[in-house]
């Protein structure tokens, strides 16, 4: 229990300094790298929670697909680099005093809610297993699942119009 | 393993208004960006600590269904959008999202 609750908690200031990290450094292929270290502490939060196959979806296709797609287009377009100040002085300011106020609020609200119980049952590693997904997969959720490579493809189909059309119009 | 899932409810909870202050402060589009895939990766957190709530139950799995659909889904969000950023910027030659405020595309 104990040592769960260390991991826990070190992990947890690992995913939030990295989170802050990201929104303050002023270069966006830092703050993609200090994303990708959030996604990695939270695949390892993942694993704490039983949740195996998740956490190895969350490695490959976020911390890898994703992130290299946003890396790639950082360095395509060559626009790391953000002026300082914006057009609305005090934009910043109140951006953090609304954001703080909410995540104090989410975290109060939270915390003292009584819709999860707090005496857990321990599990076996079937639980959050891929086999044990797949099989709800591909039973109950067959449709939705098909249905969700049609979503790939369309937006795939989407990326390429989008790009090609423009490119058309430069010519 | 033991967390209580109150605690990571609340981690989950910071890190969206952690995404919600990225989007607020930030004008570089793709930082914007990466500040929703944080929003969209803490509801995932959440929906993950919801499902090791109610673990031995069977029905529990959903919530790690339901994730896994919202990966998905992620994944098809990032390609258009990106895509998006890259049409913009050749119009603009910006990604700032002050300079895209004119309405003529």
């Amino acid at each position: 229990m104990t040592i769960d609750l260390v991991l826990f908690f070190g992990l947890a200031l690992i995913a939030v300094v990295a989170a802050i990290a990201m929104i303050a450094s002023r270069n966006a292929v830092y703050s993609a790298l200090f994303l990708v270290f959030n996604f990695l502490t939270v695949a390892t939060l993942y694993l704490l929670l039983n949740a195996a196959f998740i956490a190895v979806v969350q490695i490959t296709v976020y911390a890898g697909a994703i992130m290299v797609l946003f890396l790639f287009v950082i360095m395509l377009l060559g626009t790391e680099r953000e002026s300082i100040g914006g057009r609305i002085r005090w934009q910043m300011p109140l951006a953090i005093i609304l954001g703080l106020a909410l995540a104090v609020e989410l975290a109060y609200v939270l915390l003292r809610n009584d819709i999860v119980q707090d005496s857990l049952v321990e599990l076996s590693v079937e639980f959050g297993s891929p086999a044990s997904i797949g099989r709800v997969l591909f039973s109950e959720y067959l449709v939705p699942f098909e249905v969700t490579s049609i979503l790939l493809l369309v937006a795939m189909i989407g990326a390429i119009v989008i790009t090609r059309k423009q490119r058309r119009e430069n010519k | 393993m033991n967390i209580p899932p109150d605690y990571v409810l609340t981690l989950s909870g910071i890190l969206f208004a952690l995404g919600v202050i990225g989007v607020l402060i930030r004008r570089n589009a793709i930082v914007i960006f990466m500040s929703i895939e944080l929003m969209l990766n803490s509801a995932n957190l959440a929906l993950i600590a919801f499902a090791r709530s109610l673990a031995p139950a069977q029905e529990a799995l959903r919530g790690h269904v339901f994730v896994f659909f919202v990966i998905a889904v992620a994944a098809a969000e990032v390609a258009v959008g990106l895509a998006l950023i890259v049409a913009i910027f050749r119009s603009k030659e910006s990604i700032d999202v002050d300079e895209v405020s004119s309405l003529r595309g």
